[in-house]
């Protein structure tokens, strides 16, 4: 990693969010120029695109170069940015709906693509800006104002969407767990490729709870999971439950327990593995009977869409005999009239 | 010329010719067609171009359906495919079924007899065994066996004999050759690049080619007269023939090229845009990025990210995908970020008629969108023209930092016309609107240049002027968001007074035709020809009527008001139900009489039904 020769203050730009008292988004936002800081990029050097919906002021409180899109669309602006000129450190900051309901999309094929773009999805399983409907994460069953007796539909899960669409890197935080949104942003933006990082927030005026206990530093003491590649998936307040594979499920054991499970036998974490199988079933992990994972799910390493483009355009360039306009021209089929 | 002299061949010279070439989806019209247009393009001749084909890629074979025609006219003075057709290539029963209308009582009809079988006339559903007197057709036919001959020239060959009589459209080709006097080397050399990677393929094809020029020499006693047409004196140059589409994409390239950026295509396929796609996906070595797009919206988005991020953004689609984007073009007006959005007109609404040409997206890019959202529109009058459109389009777009809409249509798109190659070095400089170091301490988003109005583009990487914007309202002066009443308005008018300073940058209105008349016609668009060639013919017969083009819709040239006020009727002439007209009776109050001329089709004009038309007009007054 470089040397941090910046601080969070350097993207800053003072302007304070608009968002409720108790908002995620306020979390994020600090842990955002934290992780911007940890990066080591330069604000002017640093892009944040981002969409429709109360996360997505995010743009108006980053010192950055920042771009507040329309509703759905703000992976394809950023690809655009990334494509044009991919020196530059794109994010996307967008929320469940933005991005899993009117952009989804833009969401699958920029995965698909592997375009180096860091992706935070905020999700609140609510439409906040709108003032209450329910979105494609909210639970079965969830009432809302456009949903006065329940929706009859099941969410999307955004793990399951993203590695379903190929995705070579997926992360979970908790708005407010500061340290952990840190340290998962800054690997996110130093992973090559497509990044997306779930971001579990609670919004305190339309689903507040959504979470459960998640949502403290006390639940997750209980109730997730961190992973860290290479490390046993240990959790609990003293670390003593543990994950193990049962056929194709996952299990929750107590190690040294009265079931006689030992520490060698717990799973060991490999974000790095190419199968995504067990990432797939950790990204899917509820309660009551499972934790909730936190931290890198899946990092691979895979070629990136903005670098391929680059690529065949150098390849291209060398085999082609013409590299301007009237170079051009002449490969025509031409005649002369005299 | 040949030895035809001592025969019983006349030989009549001519000004111009339509050929039209109609077969099957599967027989290569196309192909004969273009080949066709370029070897009279070579010799001299203007040349105009129409390809008509379904939207289906393979009707069933030998179905009305499944026609596939390619309309090539040359000579002197060429400004439209033309109306009828001198000769007509029918390579089967449904194509002459579909194409009789095309003929005048002194057509020759070329077919090819072998497919004229009891089974094909059923399936091109002729009712009797004789298809030219159910059809009322009297013109001289030229009854040529294609088929057998074909497959005896490739005799030699072992391939499958459906291969084999893919090359059919060659004896087709080279029978027109003979009777119009066209060499065939260009032709064979042609052949031979087009199958560079099959010699095999061009061997036979230039065989069969050969095969049917001297099919024509042979049999000269069936065939009373041969042609000579007479060349033009065109301007000396090196020349190649371009289609719409790819003229629109060279001046996409040689508008980044002079402006220093790098081009940039988000584009999703659609039909009759796709080419402009295919046409930029090649040119890598040239810095060219195209990015196949999930949608229509993507390809749009995109094209503003990169344009934001230091690219000339383009996006390339048709009428349907246009209602996609407009709103992702209004974040474009709102960021007033440089942006070229092509259309390339089609029959609609809806899916329409795709592979079909109209003008009515013409109100869909002036006003479809919501708020207050002006955009600057252009429109190119001829395949050629599609490349001083899209240069200028980048242009302003970069200078005036604005999207600009680029409205085509399929006949330009897939038309085309000899091109003498342009002289970037002439073409007028492009300087992308961008901040400099020194405006750092005062810059704000939407500090504005004072002559045009455009802000200045600050692209990500510069040191010193991180900002925010995007399409909430913005203010004035700051660049902050803003629901202030009275900034809300400044910016609405600062918006537009910018699009309408453009006009400074374009030409002025000129009209052409009679000086003295009372009547102007004005169109836009790929009409031009048809409109041109008509006003022409009127005022050869006597009439007095004067003709202006519009390029620039949006904005409109400066003299544009005067022009009209100097007539006392005005016609417009467009591709459908009055969107010029409507628009032309918003922009000015009190205008002289204003009447119209609309065919809603899905083809071009017709030069007659012009002609009468506005004739009538005439005698109105």
């Amino acid at each position: 990693m470089e040397t941090n020769q910046y601080t969070p203050e350097d993207f800053s730009n003072g302007v304070r969010g608009k968002w409720c008292a108790g908002c995620g988004d306020f979390g994020l936002h600090s842990s955002l120029k934290r992780a911007l800081a940890a990066v080591g990029a330069a604000p002017d050097q640093t892009i944040l695109i981002s969409g429709i919906g109360c996360s997505s002021r995010m743009a108006y409180h980053v010192k950055s170069y920042c771009f507040h899109t329309v509703h759905g669309r703000p992976i394809a602006v950023a690809s655009g940015c990334k494509i044009a000129n991919p020196k530059l450190n794109v994010w996307v900051v967008t929320g469940d709906g933005d991005c899993l309901a009117i952009g989804g999309n833009h969401f699958i094929h920029a995965l698909r693509r592997n375009v180096d773009l860091n992706i935070i999805l905020l999700n609140n399983r609510i439409y906040g800006l709108t003032k209450g409907q329910y979105s494609p994460t909210s639970l079965r069953g969830f009432v809302s104002k456009s949903s006065p007796y329940g929706t009859v539909e099941d969410p999307f899960r955004p793990g399951a969407l993203a590695l379903g669409a190929e995705a070579t890197y997926f992360a979970r935080c908790v708005a407010t767990d500061g340290p952990a949104s840190v340290d998962v942003l800054t690997s996110a933006a130093h992973h090559k490729g497509a990044s997306v990082v779930e971001v579990l927030q609670n919004c305190v005026t339309f689903n507040n709870g959504t979470y459960g206990d998640i949502y403290t530093a006390e639940g997750r003491k209980r109730h997730a999971l961190y992973l860290e590649h290479g490390k046993p998936m240990l959790f609990g307040p003293n670390k003593e439950y543990g994950i193990v594979r049962k056929g194709f499920e996952l299990r929750v054991v107590k190690v040294d327990g009265p079931e006689g499970w030992k520490l060698k036998d717990i799973l060991v974490h490999d974000a790095h593995a190419v199968d995504h199988t067990l990432q797939l079933k950790l990204a899917l992990m509820e309660g009551p009977e499972l934790p909730v994972a936190l931290g890198v799910i899946r990092d691979v390493e895979a070629p990136t869409y903005d670098e391929a483009v680059m690529q065949q355009m150098k390849e291209v360039s060398a085999r082609k005999p013409y590299h301007n306009f009237d170079e051009l021209l002449r490969t025509s089929d031409t005649w002369e009239i005299h | 010329m040949n030895t035809d002299t001592d025969r019983d061949v006349v030989v009549k010279t001519i000004q111009d010719l339509v050929v039209l070439f109609s077969g099957d989806s599967g027989d290569g019209m196309q192909l004969a067609g273009n080949m066709f247009s370029t070897l009279c393009a070579v010799l001299g001749d203007d040349i105009s171009t129409f390809p008509d084909y379904p939207a289906e890629i393979r009707a069933p074979q030998g179905t009305l359906g499944g026609v596939s025609g390619f309309k090539v006219h040359a000579g002197k003075d060429v400004l439209t495919p033309g109306d009828h057709c001198d000769v007509l290539v029918a390579m089967n029963p449904a194509a002459l079924k579909r194409e009789r209308h095309m003929l005048t009582p002194q057509s020759i009809v070329i077919i090819d007899v072998d497919t004229f079988t009891p089974a094909e006339l059923k399936k091109a559903e002729y009712t009797t065994e004789d298809p030219f007197e159910e059809l009322g057709i009297h013109n001289e036919v030229i009854a040529a066996p294609f088929t057998q001959m074909c497959l005896s020239s490739l005799a030699k060959y072992d391939t499958p004999q459906p291969v084999k009589l893919k090359s059919r459209n060659m004896m087709a080709l080279g029978l027109l050759c003979w009777i119009y006097d066209r060499p065939l080397e260009h032709a064979e050399e042609m052949l031979r690049q087009k199958f560079a990677s099959k010699p095999q393929v061009a061997e036979a094809n230039i065989r069969v080619l050969r095969d049917g020029y001297n099919y024509g020499h042979n049999v000269h006693a069936s065939i009373s007269v041969r042609y000579k047409i007479e060349p033009k004196l065109q301007t000396p140059g090196t020349y190649t023939e371009i289609s719409g589409n790819r003229a629109t994409a060279y001046g996409l390239i040689a508008a980044a090229e002079k402006a220093g950026l790098e081009l940039f295509l988000g584009s999703y396929p659609i039909t009759p845009a796709t080419d402009i796609l295919h046409e930029l996906a090649k040119h890598k070595s040239l810095g060219v990025k195209t990015v196949q797009c999930e949608d229509e919206l993507s390809g749009i988005c995109m094209a503003i990210g990169a344009s934001y991020a230091g690219d000339l953004g383009v996006t390339s689609t048709s009428g349907p995908g246009l209602a996609l984007k407009s709103e992702a073009l209004n974040l474009a007006v709102m960021a007033e970020l440089p942006l070229v959005v092509i259309d390339v007109q089609r029959g609609g609404p809806s899916t329409g008629l795709p592979t079909k040409t109209e003008q009515a997206d013409l109100l869909q890019a002036l006003f479809g969108r919501n708020g207050e959202s002006p955009v600057p529109v252009v429109s190119p009058a001829t395949p050629a023209d599609c490349f001083e459109c899209a240069y200028m389009a980048a242009k302003v777009a970069l200078e005036h930092m604005t999207p600009v809409i680029l409205l085509s249509d399929a006949f330009l798109a897939n038309g085309s016309a000899s091109w003498k190659l342009p002289d970037l070095s002439k073409y007028p400089p492009i300087a992308p609107h961008d901040v400099t170091p020194e405006m750092a301490s005062v810059w704000t988003p939407y500090r504005r240049d004072p002559a045009t109005l455009a802000r200045y583009r600050a692209v990500p990487g510069t040191p010193g002027f991180c900002h925010v914007i995007g399409g909430l309202e913005k203010d004035a002066e700051t660049g902050a968001i803003s629901y202030d009443p009275d900034n809300h308005e400044r910016m609405i008018s600062a918006r537009r007074r910018k699009v309408e300073l453009i006009d400074r940058d374009i030409p002025q209105l000129s009209v052409r035709g009679a000086a003295d008349a009372d009547t102007l016609v004005i169109g836009w668009g790929g009409t031009y020809g048809h409109i041109l060639e008509a006003v022409d013919r009127i005022n050869r017969d006597g009439s007095r009527v004067a003709f202006a083009h519009l390029q620039w819709i949006n904005p409109l040239p400066s003299n544009t008001e005067q022009v009209l006020r100097r007539y006392k009727q005005i016609i417009v002439c467009e591709l459908n139900c009055g969107q010029l007209a409507a628009y032309l009776r918003m922009r000015y109050q009190h205008l002289p009489e204003v009447r119209q001329v609309n065919r809603i089709q899905g083809q071009p004009f017709i030069v007659d039904e012009l002609v009468d038309e506005i004739t009538n007009y005439l005698k109105q007054i």
